[in-house]
């Protein structure tokens, strides 16, 4: 018998589950993809009119069109991930404090924050995921330029970083719902916040762009989820100042404090919870 | 007439009084509207300061310069503010699912005039509520605007909002209606909200939309859901153009009022109701 539960197993019966339940409603799962990609291509769209009109965002930042498609393939990558691992169950989270039903989800033998966190899987995110690799490939064939190993391997490692950013956030805002009852809001500020994330750092100059950048950075570090990693990408930026060496060192510290201070919000969070009801 | 009129202004004052309970919510959730024109406003001043680097004679895009853009987009909260109809065409198609809609067909209460008047006691709520957040970034952004336009222009602007509304409602229960043929229609309404958001012109001014597509898509009723009222006010659209389009946005408004009573009348037709 083992003394802990195999946290592996358990997560591929969640991926394995999650898609059975998707395979038993077929029509609606392809509806699912289908919209979500839908949704994505809306977007690239506004962002091939915004490029007929420039050719950069931001005067000399070297965020032509192609290297703010690879950014916006990364933003597509860590968003698709977040999205179908987490945001489901964040939002079920914050349903099960409210209505009384995270009493089953205590009594288990597993880590509650693991159950929690990946218990119901959205495979219907594989499509804009598919749709960040094809801009991907679409955004290096026009630049052509292709990354080295440990370019390739580091963005990987970072991506992995932009989603324990943006996952970290989402489970706070997911527990607060403890402290205030109704959750709606809070979860909502995960999808504004993130939204500061949409576009390159550089982007946010100025009196009030740079207060932004440097709260978005150092204080809520969701800029660093996705401009780290794109910025690996994007040979122009590479490394061009002091800045471009900091940032991926600071967002490995940010990856560890985020997680770090994310689980003990989770764990005040489980100590607050009074269940519901009898 | 007066009983008919008594039972109308009971069902605003209740709806009114329902709406007011979550006011904090109200107020909390309307600030957190302009949040993310905040990156819009970013994104634009990098854009422009690109253009800016290359063309330095006070750059534009489709006849809108930086201010005129942020303006644009702090006008389009204004158009949604009037258009937007949260969960009305999913709330009729669920009603009709569940079969609430059988209250409609017992009672003397039809459907559409209850909605309506749930929807202004709503939207009467939400511009009080709201008008202290709105007041405040509009005199912050004030700014970006070149002051208050002249009188038709505003007369125009306040028509088109009035008409945003009523083409708004009626075009969101219409597409409600459907669920009357088909039991599910979330899929479709995504497909609305997905066209809805780009083609209202929510994401970016519609004059950006070049050739073909752009008039097109001018002669959409989409459009009059935030673009047209927004480029009403910045004085884009003028003259006998203007007239024009306000007609065309009467015609639409007309067309979704008839095409919401013919899908009700229809639809009740079909209709089969069992049980309680």
């Amino acid at each position: 018998m083992h003394s802990r539960p195999a946290y592996f197993r358990v997560f591929v019966t969640f991926l394995r589950n999650s898609l059975i339940r998707d395979m038993t409603f077929r029509a609606n799962f392809l509806i699912d993809t289908v919209s979500s990609i839908a949704w994505v291509l809306m977007n690239l769209g506004f962002y091939i009119l915004v490029f007929r009109y420039t050719p950069m965002l931001g005067a000399g930042t070297g965020w032509g069109r192609y290297e703010f498609f690879l950014f916006l393939a990364t933003t597509l990558l860590v968003n698709s991930v977040v999205r179908g691992l987490f945001l489901n169950n964040a939002i079920e989270f914050s349903e099960q404090i409210r209505t009384g039903t995270l009493d089953f989800a205590l009594v288990k033998p597993i880590d509650t924050q693991f159950l929690i966190s990946l218990g119901r899987i959205e495979w219907a995110e594989i499509g804009p995921f598919l749709c960040g690799l094809g801009l991907m490939v679409h955004a290096f064939s026009k630049l052509a330029y292709a990354p080295g190993p440990i370019q390739s391997c580091l963005y990987v490692f970072y991506l992995f970083c932009g989603v324990a950013i943006y996952y970290s956030l989402m489970i706070v805002m997911a527990a607060t719902s403890v402290w205030l009852g109704r959750n709606r809001t809070l979860l909502d500020f995960w999808f504004y916040i993130t939204n500061f994330a949409r576009y390159p750092m550089e982007v946010y100059q100025g009196r009030f762009g740079m207060p932004l950048r440097l709260a978005f950075t150092f204080v809520v570090p969701v800029l660093v989820a996705v401009n780290v990693p794109a910025r690996l990408l994007v040979r122009p930026l590479n490394p061009r100042s002091p800045q471009d060496l900091f940032l991926p060192v600071f967002a490995v510290v940010a990856t560890v404090v985020s997680l770090v201070a994310s689980r003990w919000v989770f764990k005040r969070s489980l100590l607050s919870y009074r269940s519901a009801s009898s | 007439m007066l009983a008919r009129a008594t039972t109308w202004w009971t069902i605003l004052r209740i709806s009114l009084e329902e709406r007011l309970v979550y006011r904090g919510d109200f107020a909390l959730g309307t600030l957190m509207r302009f949040l993310p024109i905040v990156t819009q406003i970013f994104l634009w001043q990098a854009v422009f300061s690109a253009m800016t680097a290359s063309a330095p004679s006070g750059p534009d895009i489709a006849g809108y310069t930086f201010r005129n853009m942020i303006a644009y987009y702090l006008l389009t909260t204004v158009s949604r503010a009037f258009s937007s109809m949260p969960g009305l065409a999913s709330g009729i198609a669920q009603d009709i699912r569940d079969g609430t809609v059988k209250k409609y067909l017992i009672q003397p209460i039809d459907l559409l005039g209850f909605q309506l008047l749930c929807r202004v006691a709503h939207k009467l709520v939400y511009y009080g509520v709201a008008a202290a957040p709105f007041a405040l970034v509009f005199y912050l952004a004030r700014g970006f605007f070149s002051g208050w336009p002249d009188a038709t222009t505003m007369i125009a602007f306040v028509a088109s909002l009035v008409m945003a509304f009523l083409l708004g409602y009626f075009l969101e229960a219409t597409i409600g209606m459907i669920g009357f043929w088909f039991l599910e229609v979330n899929s479709l309404l995504f497909v609305y909200m997905l066209l809805s958001f780009f083609l209202s012109g929510h994401m970016f001014p519609l004059d950006m939309l070049p050739g073909t597509l752009g008039q097109v898509v001018r002669l959409m009723p989409l459009q009059y859901l935030a673009y047209f009222p927004s480029a009403v006010f910045l004085g884009k659209i003028a003259g006998a153009e203007l007239g024009w389009a306000l007609a065309l946005q009467f015609a639409w408004t007309v067309f979704f009022f008839v095409a919401a009573r013919v899908a009700l009348r229809l639809g009740v037709r079909r209709y089969a109701g069992f049980g309680g």
